[in-house]
């Protein structure tokens, strides 16, 4: 198994998510510069945290037409794993890949602090390794992440249980519906506005981000056996 | 050769923050007749033709592709010389 790690100019978590990959995962795992054209070497694409394009425009609008996202489109069409995690979430709605879109926090300020998240699926490939319910720790930092969509799409996100972790407690941004992070109908695009890769030692504060990292590992495991032994 | 005069603003289901933390400034400086205010941006894109029609039609795409998205916002845009 290898992972990339997309990296668009103005990304700045691509080394956390990097070092996440190789300290958990411990598979092999590059940096895959935005005007990539192949990614067809690559089991699982991340898409990491930052300000790509400075954010102009909108966050994640001008990156969303960068030469690789031809490919992110074309693995998560093809059942790969894809995660993009808070400016990287915001590229995957840019893209239509996931439904919504981002607006600024509520209070309009940017929020840097660890945040609680209820996992409300534990059957996507993502969250596998949680209890169902269960309510994790794990940081957040972003002024853009007041996740918005109309009542039709909140009601199609709910019914297919899509919507994968909701902020427990208090909401930091004021996303609809208290959303933190969602997939794809298929199950395997997730968006995240709070960092995983940035939980994955107890000396970081909380190690819960370590699991959604050996979800992905098992998945492709499970996967991959049942394609090798086909 | 002409231009687009392009406006996006948040649509009006849309919650504007910005505009009412604006709203709340124009009321402590004493102007309390603002029921009201919803930020948007304005765009100058200027254009290589001189054919408003076919620059009408360009825009409209540019628009729906990029300079507004539709989950949030709406846009609108006029052509003129310049």
């Amino acid at each position: 198994m290898k992972a990339a790690v997309v990296v668009f100019p103005g990304s700045n978590a691509d080394v956390d998510m990097y070092q996440a990959v190789e300290d958990v995962m411990q598979v092999p795992v590059e940096y895959v510069w935005h005007t990539e054209t192949n990614l067809s070497a690559y089991d699982v694409i991340l898409l990491p945290g930052g300000f790509s394009y400075g954010d102009y425009l909108r966050s994640g609008a001008v990156a969303r037409f960068s030469p690789v996202m031809e490919e992110v489109v074309k693995a998560a069409h093809a059942g790969k794993l894809v995660m993009g995690v808070c400016n990287g979430f915001q590229i995957l709605l840019e893209a239509g890949l996931l439904p919504g879109a981002m607006l600024r926090n509520r209070s309009l300020k940017f929020r840097c602090t660890m945040s609680r998240l209820r996992v409300v699926n534990n059957q996507t490939p993502f969250t596998r390794e949680y209890g169902s319910g269960e309510v994790i720790e794990i940081p957040i930092a972003h002024g853009e992440g007041n996740y918005f969509c109309d009542e039709t799409t909140l009601a199609r996100l709910n019914a297919n249980k899509q919507i994968v972790f909701r902020y427990e407690g208090e909401n930091p941004n004021g996303s609809i519906d208290d959303i933190a992070g969602i997939v794809n109908e298929q199950g395997n695009v997730l968006g995240m506005m709070p960092h995983p890769e940035r939980a994955v030692h107890d000396w970081m504060g909380s190690a819960d981000g370590q699991r959604i990292f050996r979800s992905i590992l098992t998945t492709w495991r499970e996967r991959h056996r049942a394609a090798t032994h086909a | 050769m002409c231009k687009a005069i392009v406006y996006v603003t948040l649509r009006e289901s849309v919650l504007d923050p910005q505009g009412q933390a604006v709203q709340g400034a124009l009321h402590s400086l004493g102007f309390d007749e603002v029921k009201g205010v919803r930020i948007g941006k304005y765009l100058e894109v200027s254009l290589g033709t001189a054919d408003k029609a076919a620059a009408e039609a360009r825009v409209k795409e540019m628009c729906e592709k990029l300079l507004a998205n539709p989950v949030i916002e709406d846009y609108r845009f006029e052509i003129v010389e310049g």
